[in-house]
């Protein structure tokens, strides 16, 4: 057995424990043990590409390892859980940059004699990896709040769409013939081609991107493995690729829209102005006191929490599930109504209700907490508001129609804890919050919560 | 033998099954770690950029491979940390009371 082939023979074992850390990751049981299979693979890939027969400049490679990971592992570290999607957006970002980087290179070498296989390969790397960078990084700097959220249409956003489409389309024809410049020039409009792409894109669909975009990479790492031809490449992008994108498809499944929509939804859409709001101006919303919030919550039977990203924010995690214990304790049952996108990730929420060990059993989903919404005394909505807005449901004109929602408004009473009657991340109006079953108390979630625990102690 | 096209095409077509199957049946509460360890997952590009890096010539192919290797690391490396902080979290939970079925079941 020559050394190539023992080292092909390591690479399947590697493969093999991709596949088992992406089956461990979808169980709760074996997610973290599934992780590190993954890792440990990972660690023995790259130790065994050492070995490679005629590698050199290895302590080149070496410093490029070291400055990595100088980078990586306090960013990894220090990440607030609440900024868990834009690093996992970034992350994904450099990724797809190498494919597409790793894939420029192999072509500067092979470009003259490459056949018409690998030049697509390399085109079609070279392509995906660069609109997965910096449609990354436009998704990061939305989502770290360093640009606004809401959709961006730049003017003749259509007619630059069209033009780069028809320059990328001429690359890829010049560049099949083994042509370097091409695959160049591919790479620069590629780059602008993902901020564009990016960019239309608002509001609670972002996440929907960095999934997609994930899967992007996954098939850019691919082709490079095709340009390379490395199985292990193509086997691990390829798994990357085809479970984002079942991952994202089962995301727009969530929020009642089609992929489609979410990406090209503002570049064609009506300028509607939210819709929701014409007969709410002039009603007026019920401020409660804290105590009346207690005794209601005290002598419920029935209590569903519903927490948005408003609650991660405050970091009041913590203290919602104190309050919980505490109503808990007095007879009250408790459950908590995760809706699939709330936070800023599908799961994003029991993460961070996780972290603040809230058990797994009364994390609820939509479905579930629907069914017995008649029968909930008290909804507690602490920092959502799109995830309960009924326009969703009955608002054929707003942004957010068809997106399934929890039914808060079909039960007994509602308490938003609200920082203000600002819109949530979609940006419209909510004419739950002016119902007369509802109570606003307004102010940070976490001392709202707070005052909550104290004062239910003595109710 | 694998490197023939159509050899690395069938491995291609096989994986995307794979990748269809092996997470079809995933709980939401771990989408997030989920599509985070994927993200770690495609780093593996790592050992693409080492071998163009190592067996490339000229300043070109050096200094993109050099790139290359930075930025895969910090895929990696960032990808399987965080992903691991994020379980961490899933752990503290009470293993008694039916460990067996998480109560995510039963979305399909």
């Amino acid at each position: 057995m020559s050394r190539i082939q023992a080292i092909e023979l390591i690479y399947l074992f590697c493969a093999v424990c991709f596949i088992i850390a992406l089956k461990g990751l979808s169980s709760p049981r074996w997610a973290r043990q599934g992780n590190l299979v993954g890792a440990g693979g990972m660690v023995v890939a790259i130790a065994t590409t050492f070995a490679w027969p005629g590698l050199h400049r290895i302590w080149l490679i070496v410093v490029g390892m070291v400055i990595g990971t100088a980078i990586a592992i306090p960013a990894a570290r220090m990440v607030k859980m609440t900024a868990i999607p834009q690093m996992v957006a970034a992350f994904n970002g450099v990724g797809g940059g190498a494919a597409a980087l790793v894939s420029l290179a192999e072509f500067d070498r092979s470009h003259a004699t490459a056949g018409i296989g690998t030049a697509a390969a390399v085109l079609f790397s070279v392509l995906i990896g660069a609109v997965s960078f910096t449609g990354s990084a436009v998704t990061f700097a939305k989502l770290q709040e360093l640009m606004t959220g809401r959709p961006i249409v730049l003017p003749q956003q259509r007619l630059s769409n069209v033009a780069l489409a028809v320059a990328s389309v001429a690359f890829v024809i010049w560049g099949l013939t083994g042509s370097l410049a091409a695959a160049v020039l591919l790479l620069l409009v590629a780059l602008v081609f993902g901020v564009l792409f990016v960019l239309p894109v608002g509001g609670a669909d972002v996440p929907v991107v960095i999934s997609l975009l994930n899967a992007f990479t996954g098939l850019a790492v691919a082709a490079s493995g095709a340009v390379l031809r490395t199985t292990l490449l193509i086997v691990a992008g390829t798994l990357v690729g085809a479970s984002g994108t079942l991952l994202t498809q089962l995301m727009s499944k969530a929020m009642g829209r089609s992929l489609p929509n979410i990406l090209f939804g503002a570049i064609s859409a009506r300028p509607s102005s939210g819709g929701a709001l014409e007969d709410t101006a002039d009603r007026s919303v019920r401020t409660g006191t804290v105590d009346d919030v207690a005794i209601l919550l005290a002598y419920a039977r029935r209590v569903l929490v519903v927490p948005g990203y408003g609650l991660a924010v405050a970091q009041a995690q913590h203290t919602v599930h104190e309050l919980a214990e505490l109503l808990e304790r007095r007879g009250v049952d408790v459950s908590y109504g995760i809706h699939p996108v709330a936070g800023r990730m599908p799961g994003h929420m029991n993460v961070l209700l996780a972290e603040a060990n809230v058990p797994y059993e009364q994390l609820k989903e939509m479905d579930d907490v629907n069914g017995r919404m008649g029968q909930t005394d008290v909804v507690l909505v602490v920092g959502a508001n799109d995830v309960v807005n009924p326009a969703a449901r009955d608002q054929p004109g707003s942004p957010i129609y068809g997106m399934p929602i929890i039914d808060a408004d079909h039960a007994q009473q509602i308490v938003f804890l609200k920082r203000s009657m600002r819109p949530g991340f979609a940006g419209i109006d909510n004419a739950l919050l002016y119902d007369p079953k509802t109570t606003m108390l307004f102010g940070d979630a976490k001392d709202t919560l707070g005052a909550l625990v104290t004062a239910v102690k003595t109710a | 033998m694998a490197e023939t096209t159509l050899g690395l095409f069938s491995i291609f077509v096989l994986s995307v099954f794979v990748g269809f199957e092996v997470i079809s049946k995933v709980s939401p509460i771990l989408h997030t770690p989920l599509m985070s360890g994927a993200n770690a997952i495609h780093g593996v590009i790592l050992v693409g950029s080492i071998l163009v890096v190592g067996l490339g010539h000229g300043a070109a192919q050096t200094t993109l491979g050099f790139l290359a290797i930075v930025l895969a690391t910090i895929n990696v490396v960032g990808g399987f940390v965080v992903t691991d902080r994020m379980l961490e979290m899933f752990k503290g939970r009470r293993p008694t009371r039916r460990e067996v079925d998480p109560p995510a079941g039963g979305a399909g």
